[in-house]
């Protein structure tokens, strides 16, 4: 396997809204350093976080905040939060060339989106929603992760589940995950997959036991729908074998929902932002279920992390024209590779 | 516990005609090891490998025209 290339012009997640704020904030984003401040009114900016003079990182001390200024604190350049140069040491006149590349900000759902592109094709509405993170009716817990593995590897993991059953057994995974069939939907022209999983009789794991109350074996269903490149989500449907489906119009008051939301952002060719968020409809503010959830997933999302960093090391060294198998549970994650690189390829046109 | 936060699952093979919305659907077969590939357009077929499946479903729209 090849590296996976960096998909341009494409919307992806940064940080999350609570890691921003008025102390300078660095982000490798597709190889490209973002520094990130929020205004005194309270915007997020986003700009290059090297200083046009000799580079030096404006997110590094002794570069600070003053007002909306970023003061570089090597030589004392001076920039606005439209990236404009507005001060350079011991001269008057400001080089023309004096402007930090600024890239387009949108926060929304809890996440901070930047624009890696061409920013006159940044358009905010192709922004893929997460609505559950940061919506009246859901609690909701979340971190990121460093990978250290190439952002394919992370989307293959997602988009077969099957893995649960293996690699995360005591926490999501149950038997019920790798032996039920799953059907997949390709929108090719939209860049979405989908790839569900309903488990009819299953197995409650401890993550979903713990957190419900539930004693007895439930119906799981695990409906993905992955918007290529950045956003995953995992519908998961849980309640107590017997339980009435939805309703015709959505309503499903006997069953519990967990909106699991990964937000997948290559840091470089062979490293991964791994952002994760666990939104439920259940136990609100409930302390000590947020508490069990956060641990609980964490240690999962840990878990794919070793496995990963291993896997990365991995295929790094294998020889040219590695022939992988690949089996009935990798229908979803071949149309998301196969989505990744057309996306590529018609950003590098 | 409110609404559903699922979209359900995706159809199911003897479900409805398939509607040209541009979404391949893939199947796996009830009972067995293959995968039932369905273009938008309505033509299926039957494969024991996905990569053969994705080679056939997106070579079909062109060729199956």
């Amino acid at each position: 396997m090849t590296t996976t290339p960096f998909v341009r012009d494409q919307w992806y997640v940064a940080a999350y809204g609570y890691e921003v704020g008025r102390e300078l904030f660095s982000r490798t984003v597709c190889g490209e350093p973002v520094l990130l401040w929020r205004t005194e009114a309270g915007e997020v900016t986003g700009m290059s976080d090297r200083c046009v003079h000799r580079r030096f990182p404006l997110s590094q001390k002794p570069s600070h905040l003053v007002g909306d200024q970023v003061v570089c604190g090597y030589h004392g350049f001076t920039y606005g939060a439209d990236g404009a140069c507005v001060n350079v040491p011991g001269q008057r006149r400001i080089p023309r060339t004096a402007r930090l590349t600024s890239y387009p900000v949108v926060e929304q759902d809890s996440f901070v989106w930047v624009w890696i592109g061409d920013r006159e094709l940044a358009d905010e509405k192709l922004i893929p929603r997460a609505p559950w993170l940061d919506q009246p009716g859901y609690t909701t817990v979340s971190g990121m992760e460093p990978l250290a593995a190439r952002h394919g590897l992370l989307v293959d993991n997602l988009l077969d589940l099957s893995h649960e059953t293996y690699l995360h057994g005591g926490y999501i995974g149950t038997p019920e995950v790798a032996e039920t069939p799953i059907t997949t939907e390709v929108d090719e022209q939209a860049g979405i997959v989908r790839v569900s999983r309903h488990m009819e009789d299953a197995v409650c794991p401890p993550f979903y036991a713990e957190s419900t109350g539930i004693t007895g074996r439930i119906t799981r269903w695990q409906d993905i729908e992955y918007h290529a490149p950045c956003l995953y989500l995992l519908h998961s449907r849980i309640a107590p074998v017997g339980t009435p489906p939805p309703d015709a119009d959505g309503g499903d008051p006997d069953a519990f929902h967990v909106e699991v939301v990964y937000a997948i952002t290559p840091e470089t060719e062979n490293s991964t932002h791994d952002f994760w968020a666990v939104a439920r409809d259940f136990a609100l503010g409930d302390e000590k279920v947020s508490g069990f959830l956060h641990d609980n997933n964490r240690t999962v999302v840990l878990q794919d992390v070793v496995a990963l960093d291993v896997l990365e090391k991995a295929v790094a060294a294998e020889r040219d024209g590695y022939q992988e198998l690949s089996i009935n549970i990798d229908t979803g994650g071949l149309a998301a590779r196969r989505i990744l690189k057309r996306l590529a390829e018609e950003a590098a046109r | 516990m409110s609404a559903a936060g699922a979209p359900g699952a995706v159809g199911v093979p003897g479900g409805p005609a398939p509607v040209d919305d541009g979404v391949y659907r893939i199947h796996w077969v009830p009972g067995t090891d293959r995968l039932l590939a369905v273009c938008f357009c309505g033509e299926k077929r039957e494969f024991e490998d996905p990569v053969e499946l994705w080679d056939w479903l997106l070579a079909h729209p062109e060729h199956g025209a």
